[in-house]
């Protein structure tokens, strides 16, 4: 545009550029763009409020895909569960109760966990030694452990779940954040705002934790397709989420009685909506690794 | 390498106390199993005697007292379900969970390493970009709605397998094994496909990621200029320089797959010790689900101890007493 012969690079153009290099992170990319938007828009876009128990017809029971209501008017594109519910709408709304629980879980565990590993990092001593020594032998345990632990113990819930869940994530986060925070820490800039007697807390929270972020974010992307993952089979087990707001899990546990019957669909779609969030997310987040990683830096 | 041990043994000592008075308490608090486990039209007369029986009636400072001192002699009580000792019912169950874990590890790591060498060595191939995008997808398949699929078409849609229960067992050394016949070997087949998918898919990654690392490092262009043949270079040199990273995760995979089993077990109706816990979960029955706990955390920081000393001795550079 300018005619000049080397460009100047930003490094937001050249990161994009080179997520862009693989076809199938765009396509993850514009999956999980329409995930979320139809999570967002569930109320708008559903044919019907699958949680008003007045607009349910019995009769409806158990439709496969494609079959007209009984009492006319609408078509259940995917079939209906056993309560004459539209899978189609019970997907779209679950699809809000998931992503709100993953990303909730996520925020909060990202935010506890690189305060304290950058904090670790930062004062070092007693602190660190101890925090490291937790943030290792919980992460010597599988997080389906954990979260059942946890949940035998707080009871059903979104809160429960999303307590569960950042218990779980937060020592991924903090051992991610001190290792970042600890190479960035012996660099100059730090050093130069020491030097300006900035304070501890400016320096932590200004300097360190914004250079400490890339890494934090790849974990972030794994750990909130995870997050969603272990929900749903927290759920299905019948250990997450209460009945009356199902998840994508709830869901698929709901169908779980009638697939032997050959009703799949009960099953099946609420599975594949799962699916392509997780894999979306996935996808995503393994060409942010690649972009980001310093190892394998171009 | 005494003191590591010792300091380690300290730590498990601490994990299981605080394990222990989290799961006691918290299941204190949820509910009263008398209250389902007794006939709902006992009078309070009856429940305040299975109260009793069962040694509910005394403060919960004082139930946590007597466990402890059962604890430390290697009882962990009585369960209110069975009316046994609940380690009994537990490692009743446990050769059914552990056969099904091998047989999914086996899975894992024979199709995965191979799968993995393969997409590391020739990354840009067709068939290395379709074993990575498979394991992309492989990674993010829940592990219970594949259980459903495999019901779905190899039990309900084919009727090749069944999809239910454990096959007929045989004993083995004193223990009840049923994977030995084609008879057993079919039942366990399904859910052991379906917990090996999972770690399946992080073999092939982690393998091909070491590959790909290590095949850049000088030491394997040294080999090649010595002119060492392909094969040489790839199945010692390469291989045991990937093997060190992949020890440690089969090791502490194997420990996650005996934990994940309560989900295919679940599904699969697979009488394991993860169908038992969910259960027990769900009945308030407070022994079974802290005894399974402790012996589940206590396995973990073992599995976790092995993989260190395992790790020590394989790789001279990494000194435990140090870094601890």
């Amino acid at each position: 545009m300018s005619g000049a012969a080397v460009p100047v690079e930003s490094p937001l153009r050249r990161f994009c550029a080179q997520f862009a290099e693989s076809r199938l992170a765009l396509v993850g990319l514009a999956m999980l763009v329409a995930v979320v938007l139809v999570a967002l828009l569930a109320p708008v876009i559903s044919p019907q409020n699958p949680y008003d128990l007045g607009k349910l017809d019995l009769m409806d029971a158990r439709l496969p895909p494609g079959e007209p209501a009984a009492g006319g008017g609408m078509t259940y594109l995917l079939g209906t569960d056993g309560q004459g519910r539209d899978m189609l709408s019970a997907i779209f709304y679950g699809l809000r109760v998931s992503l709100y629980v993953g990303v909730a879980s996520g925020v909060i565990a990202l935010t506890l966990g690189a305060v304290l590993g950058v904090l670790a990092a930062y004062v070092g001593g007693r602190f660190e030694a101890v925090l490291m020594r937790i943030v290792d032998i919980q992460l010597g345990f599988p997080a389906i452990l954990v979260a059942l632990i946890l949940l035998a113990v707080l009871g059903k819930g979104v809160d429960k779940i999303i307590i569960a869940l950042v218990a779980v994530q937060w020592a991924y986060y903090a051992r991610t954040a001190r290792s970042a925070a600890l190479v960035e820490r012996n660099k100059e800039y730090i050093e130069a705002a020491r030097g300006l007697k900035l304070s501890p807390v400016r320096i932590v929270l200004r300097h360190l934790l914004p250079n400490a972020l890339p890494p934090l974010i790849v974990v972030g992307t794994v750990q909130v397709a995870h997050a969603i993952a272990l929900e749903a089979t927290l759920s299905f087990l019948g250990l997450g989420l209460p009945t009356t707001e199902p998840s994508l899990g709830l869901l698929i546990a709901n169908g779980y009685e009638y697939l032997l019957s050959g009703k799949y669909w009960i099953s099946v779609y609420p599975g594949v909506a799962l699916l392509l969030t997780i894999l979306s997310i996935n996808l995503v987040g393994d060409q942010l690794r690649d972009v980001l990683n310093p190892r394998l830096a171009r | 390498m005494t003191v590591f041990i010792l300091r380690r043994l300290m730590q498990t000592l601490l994990v299981l106390a605080a394990t222990s008075l989290l799961v006691f308490f918290g299941l204190y608090v949820i509910g009263d199993p008398v209250e389902i486990l007794v006939n709902p039209v006992a009078d309070e007369v009856e429940k305040a005697r299975a109260r009793a029986a069962l040694g509910l009636d005394k403060p919960i400072i004082e139930q946590y007292w007597v466990f402890l001192k059962g604890a430390v002699t290697g009882e962990l009580g009585t369960s209110f379900v069975f009316g046994r000792p609940a380690m009994e019912v537990i490692l009743e169950r446990m050769p059914a969970t552990l056969e099904l874990a091998f047989l999914a590890m086996v899975m894992a790591v024979a199709l995965g390493v191979p799968l993995g060498l393969y997409a590391g060595l020739r990354p840009n191939s067709w068939p290395a970009k379709t074993i990575m995008a498979a394991s992309i997808v492989g990674f993010s398949l829940p592990t219970f709605w594949v259980g459903l699929l495999l019901i779905l078409v190899f039990a309900v849609q084919l009727g090749w397998l069944p999809s239910t229960g454990r096959g007929p067992t045989q004993e083995v050394l004193g223990l009840q094994i049923s994977i030995l016949h084609w008879e057993g070997l079919k039942y366990a087949l399904l859910p052991a496909l379906n917990l090996a998918l999972f770690k399946l898919s992080l073999i092939i990654r982690l393998t091909r990621a070491q590959v790909r690392e290590q095949s850049l490092l000088d030491y394997i262009k040294f080999a090649r200029a010595k002119g060492l043949p392909r094969h040489r270079v790839i199945g010692v040199h390469l291989l045991k320089n990937i093997l060190i990273p992949l020890i440690t995760v089969i090791g502490l995979e194997l420990g996650s797959v005996i934990a994940f089993a309560v989900v295919t077990e679940t599904i699969f109706a697979w009488p394991g010790m993860g169908k038992l816990v969910i259960d027990s979960i769900f009945q308030l029955d407070r022994p079974v689900v802290v005894a399974y706990l402790m012996m589940i955390v206590f396995m973990f920081i073992l599995i976790n101890l092995v993989v260190d000393l395992a790790y020590s001795a394989l790789d001279p550079r990494v000194r435990l007493a140090e870094h601890r």
